[in-house]
């Protein structure tokens, strides 16, 4: 088992002539990922990818065609990347990743809402995407570094989750699903969600949870791990020697109830038996003393 | 980004909002002038972006207009919290009889924009936060529709004002900053302390506003309203170039994709005794100009005795960054040792280009902190 993407994903790629979902797609079907559609409206009936994948003008004819389950989303956000996320949400997609990096806030909150009343599930904006070893390969993971087996990785930070996944693997620690949640302020699927998915998936034995300064989702991690999970988790949070970043008036830490720093991360993890590792490369040692 | 509060105060003033009459200058002389239309007892308030303004005396009243232009000269050029003031905001000095608290903000948590109300405004607000949370209150406006005006009321009524004249002007004044928030695409729009006067009117006399850095593209006007006087030149040259930069105060230059790698970088340079000169994060998909302009930004600062390059390739492809630092190597003047650490996507490729560049090389990120700090105290 593993959780969100595996064998059985039959990929959509929104954006996919496009140079980054062109290049990625192209490392997505190397690895195996069941690539069935791209969409580029105007492009449709051409073959993308080396002529390996169809081509679509709307996702709606995608996914008739093909039975498309996930979407991948490769539009930047200069060309109104929410517009594509809700496309897809219409086209009855039940699982959406998107790439874009920089979506206005605002725009989010609105669309974020489309997403929650349709049921479906958006992973990001700004997000690395998912990757199952040996299974599927959604979005810009580097596929090389992981392999298969009882670690679930869930992390805000992109690249720094490929230096915990890599040290993992070098341990011989291999990994049931990699999820890249994104760091922006709004986003679809967090923390709290993928630890509830892991906790109810028999190949996770232990989670990895890697987080930043800013925000309280660390917080609410910890209050939610608390309550709801059993497995071991590890965690890192970056920033530990950020000097204080800008404030955001008083709004900020009313609405919070902190400053979103590394130190009251860390103080609220641990006090719910969460191990933080000091480094990013002693993430692996604490993950493998805690399977014993 | 973050503007001032005579900023701020334009443009609740352009959205109808009550504001205190006055003007900003950047000499005594127009501080008077400005004193002389107000007419009567004026503030004058320091424009520097840091709290405590205030308490660190950038913050003066003044009786008269030749009182003004005293304090003014005093409070221009004052330096606070490292910034120096660049200008003053003049406005009239009003009495009243209580302080409250009125904010939008957006709320990562419930993915919301809240508003948050307290009949206990003033300086003490987060204070107030902490001992008697009951006292601030939360509301979220519907996603999709917006604030509603009986929330606005509720929110009135809720905070203790009683008088229903007095709760309409509130509702008017939350619907306000709620359309500015929108208008605005601001991350934040908060009032401390909207005031109440003696007559029961209400008047905004602290404002800030932070605008949503993704959203500037669609405000093209708001370029103007940026304070480039406090940023330091690579920080501006970085962000043209599209590149996160924040200068710090040690000697090793960092260069690293995405953000928590970056900092985490960082932790690890400072973890073997190591004094990171910056944080700079060259994004998601960054080509050989951008690792290039990076490169030269970092070599700007004297104080930079050897740079890590850490970069874990995934929609950055590593040959991409190689040839961004064998550019770079052909245009800088100063040479420093680097230490290069590159994984993850096209790692090989660009170890190939590299490969007769005098680099250090690195294959662990602890391997790569580790040389750099030996190298910085070798120069």
């Amino acid at each position: 088992m593993s959780i969100l993407v595996d064998k059985n994903t039959r990929l959509l790629v929104q954006g996919i002539t496009g140079n980054e979902g062109t290049f990625h797609t192209r490392a997505m079907l190397a690895y195996g990922t069941n690539v069935v559609a791209g969409v580029t409206p105007g492009r449709g009936g051409q073959m993308a990818v080396d002529g390996k994948v169809p081509v679509f003008n709307t996702v709606r004819e995608a996914v008739k065609a093909t039975g498309a389950n996930v979407s991948w989303i490769a539009v930047p956000a200069e060309l109104n990347a929410t517009d594509p996320i809700l496309e897809a949400v219409d086209a009855g997609i039940p699982l959406i990743i998107s790439l874009a990096e920089g979506i206005p806030a605002n725009d989010m909150v609105a669309t974020y809402e489309v997403v929650r009343r349709s049921g479906a599930r958006l992973i990001g904006p700004n997000c690395p995407g998912l990757l199952t070893p040996g299974q599927a390969k959604v979005g810009i993971i580097p596929g090389h570094i992981a392999t298969s087996g009882p670690v679930g990785v869930v992390s805000k930070s992109g690249t720094l989750t490929y230096e915990a996944v890599d040290a993992l693997t070098r341990l011989g620690l291999g990994q049931s699903t990699i999820v890249g949640i994104g760091g922006d302020p709004i986003i679809g699927t967090s923390f709290i969600d993928v630890l509830e998915l892991f906790q109810a998936d028999d190949e996770t034995k232990a989670i990895v949870l890697i987080g930043e300064i800013g925000g309280t989702a660390e917080q609410e991690a910890a209050a939610f791990i608390k309550a709801n999970v059993s497995k071991p988790v590890v965690s890192f949070i970056a920033g530990q020697t950020a000097p204080p970043g800008k404030r955001m008036g008083h709004a900020g830490a009313i609405i919070s109830g902190g400053e979103g720093t590394a130190q009251e991360k860390i103080a609220a993890l641990e006090a719910v038996g969460v191990r933080v590792a000091k480094l990013p490369t002693d993430i692996a040692q604490l993950v493998k003393e805690q399977l014993g | 980004m973050k503007l001032h509060e005579y900023q701020a105060r334009d443009i609740l003033e352009r959205f109808g909002l009550p504001v205190t009459g006055g003007g900003v200058a950047t000499t005594p002389e127009e501080a008077r002038r400005l004193a002389e239309q107000i007419g009567g007892k004026v503030v004058i308030k320091a424009q520097v972006q840091v709290g405590g303004r205030g308490k660190a005396g950038g913050v003066k009243l003044a009786d008269t207009p030749e009182e003004a232009e005293a304090v003014a000269r005093q409070i221009l050029g004052m330096d606070i919290k490292g910034l120096t003031v660049e200008k003053v905001l003049v406005a009239e000095a009003i009495t009243y009889d209580k302080e409250i608290y009125l904010s939008a903000i957006l709320d990562r948590a419930t993915k919301r924009i809240v508003m948050i109300a307290s009949a206990e405004g003033g300086v003490e607000i987060e204070e107030v936060a902490k001992t008697n949370p009951e006292a601030i209150l939360k509301l979220a406006a519907d996603p999709l529709l917006g604030l509603q005006q009986y929330q606005a009321m509720e929110l009135a009524f809720d905070i203790g004002l009683k008088d229903g004249k007095q709760a309409r002007q509130f509702a008017r004044i939350a619907m306000g900053i709620f359309k500015i928030f929108k208008d605005t695409d601001a991350s934040l729009v908060e009032i401390n302390p909207l005031v109440i006067r003696a007559d029961g009117t209400l008047q905004a006399l602290d404002s800030k506003i932070l605008l949503d850095d993704s959203a500037l593209f669609r405000h093209p006007d708001f370029e103007s309203l940026r304070d480039t006087a406090g940023e330091p030149a690579a920080e501006l040259q970085a962000r043209e170039s599209g590149i996160t930069f924040i200068k710090l105060d040690g000697d090793i230059g960092c260069m690293v994709n995405g953000a928590g790698l970056a900092m985490a970088t960082m932790d690890v340079v400072k973890m073997y005794g190591g004094e990171p000169a910056n944080f700079l994060d060259i994004g998601g998909g960054a080509n050989a100009q951008k690792v290039a302009s990076a490169l030269n930004i970092i070599l700007s600062d004297a104080n930079v005795k050897a740079v890590l390059i850490n970069i874990f390739g995934g929609i950055t492809r590593g040959d991409e960054v190689a040839k961004g630092i064998v550019a770079a190597l052909g245009q800088i003047s100063r040479q420093v040792p680097l230490v290069v650490r590159l994984v993850g996507t096209n790692a090989e490729e660009g170890a190939r280009i590299l490969a007769d560049a005098n680099l250090i090389p690195a294959s662990s990120l602890g391997e790569a902190a580790q040389k750099v700090v030996e190298v910085a105290r070798g120069v």
